[in-house]
């Protein structure tokens, strides 16, 4: 992380080479549960992209500050999940007072973000990975990026496979699912990438 | 539920009538990212059972004591500590299914399917029933992740549990193992699935009206 292409390669990387859905499989549960409206998918990675880089921030600053000094690191999953658990109420208290218009856009997708494999995922792969703090927090913005990207454009197929003719075993989730395999080989063609 | 059924039923109920990958389609993530090999697929159900049979002892047994307004923090912790300890016994005792599951074991914290029967259903019945039913989803989580672990290692490798099945001669297809085809086989299997059950329900209510 020393010069600005690193930066940009990194990001590279992160949105589309590893991206979190298609290659790592993480936060699939929202990926599946809240694509079925553009708007809808949009306000659900920001709020996963603000409660991500927050995350990055937290984890790897009580990782590295409390539990390595105190060798408690195998209380990591433990801490790291609760500190996303306070932040996501925190951030939602703080957005009910400063900005309602976007609380209530985000609204219901907030509680749910701490239960997003996504969060927890990318603050272990921080600790796996030993990345330092900007690493970190770039690689939780970037990795939500991802996210966010790949959930919008399912989005945008998913509205139009509504007006599809389908046959009626595969409506609803197993055919999402057969074309989010689909973008995942289209996502593949990017490996060489970086 | 009712409290009246009987402890068969609520464990059948996971298996079958409410499969957690199947039916409910929840806990997506472990489904699609450890089922490259049956094994792993096995391994990552068995963790997730003992986790999930475990917790919803606990808060089975803690529902009269944890207030309403933070039981999902208190789940959560709950759900973190049994998480924690199959991550160091699986450490210490399955040193090569630790490394093949990665970070996926530490993320069972978040698996939906455990809070989801924290919430629904040890929250609001007794330890024993609790246990049952972690059981029964369980052995369901299992059960899918197995197969679905199976069909991928067979048309991706070639082989079921290790054991070459297709022969030398076989042309394995990659794309299956690969990202993209964790998605492809849980879609297309739901589907199956999805086909099946109406089947089974038409044929029932054909049944019924026969009967009538």
């Amino acid at each position: 992380m020393s010069s600005i292409t690193d930066v940009l390669l990194f990001m590279v990387s992160c949105i589309l080479t590893n991206n979190f859905i298609f290659s790592r499989f993480l936060g699939c549960c929202p990926f599946l549960g809240v694509s079925s409206k553009v708007e809808t998918s949009v306000s659900m990675g920001l709020a996963v992209t603000f409660v991500m880089t927050i995350a990055s921030l937290f984890c790897w600053l009580i990782y590295n500050f409390l539990l390595i000094p105190m060798g408690l690191t195998y209380m990591s999953t433990i801490s790291f999940i609760l500190v996303i658990a306070a932040l996501v109420q925190f951030v939602e208290m703080f957005l009910k007072k400063s900005s309602p218009t976007l609380y209530s856009a985000l609204g219901i997708y907030l509680p749910l973000i701490t239960t997003n494999c996504a969060v927890l995922g990318v603050a272990t792969l921080n600790m796996n990975s030993s990345y330092g703090l900007l690493q970190s927090v770039l690689n939780g913005t970037f990795s939500a990026l991802g996210f966010l990207l790949a959930i919008v454009l399912m989005a945008g197929v998913r509205e139009r496979l509504e007006s599809s003719k389908i046959p009626a075993c595969m409506k609803g989730f197993p055919i999402t699912l057969v074309s989010a395999g689909l973008m995942a080989v289209a996502f593949m063609g990017f490996s060489g990438l970086v | 539920m009712s409290e009246k059924k009987s402890l068969g039923g609520v464990l059948m109920n996971g298996i079958v009538t409410e499969n957690p990958t199947f039916r409910l389609v929840l806990g997506t993530c472990p489904t699609l990212a450890v089922t490259t090999s049956a094994l792993n697929g096995l391994g990552m159900g068995a963790a997730a059972t003992f986790v999930l049979v475990c917790s919803n002892v606990a808060i089975s047994m803690l529902r009269k004591f944890i207030p309403d307004q933070v039981r999902i923090p208190a789940f959560i912790v709950v759900i973190c500590t049994f998480v924690t300890m199959v991550q160091l016994l699986m450490q210490a005792f399955v040193p090569a299914l630790y490394d093949s599951l990665g970070m996926f074991i530490p993320l069972i914290v978040v698996n939906c399917i455990i809070l989801a029967r924290a919430e629904a259903f040890a929250s609001k019945n007794t330890p024993i029933a609790s246990a049952a039913d972690g059981l029964g989803m369980g052995i369901g989580f299992t059960l899918a992740l197995t197969l679905m672990g199976s069909i991928r290692e067979l048309i991706g490798n070639g082989s079921v549990f290790g054991v070459n099945v297709l022969g030398a001669s076989y042309e394995p297809m990659l794309l299956i193992v690969l990202a993209s085809g964790g998605f492809l086989t849980f879609g297309l299997l739901l589907g199956t699935f999805n086909l099946i059950v109406k089947k089974i329900e038409q044929k029932k209510t054909k049944k019924e009206a026969q009967a009538a």
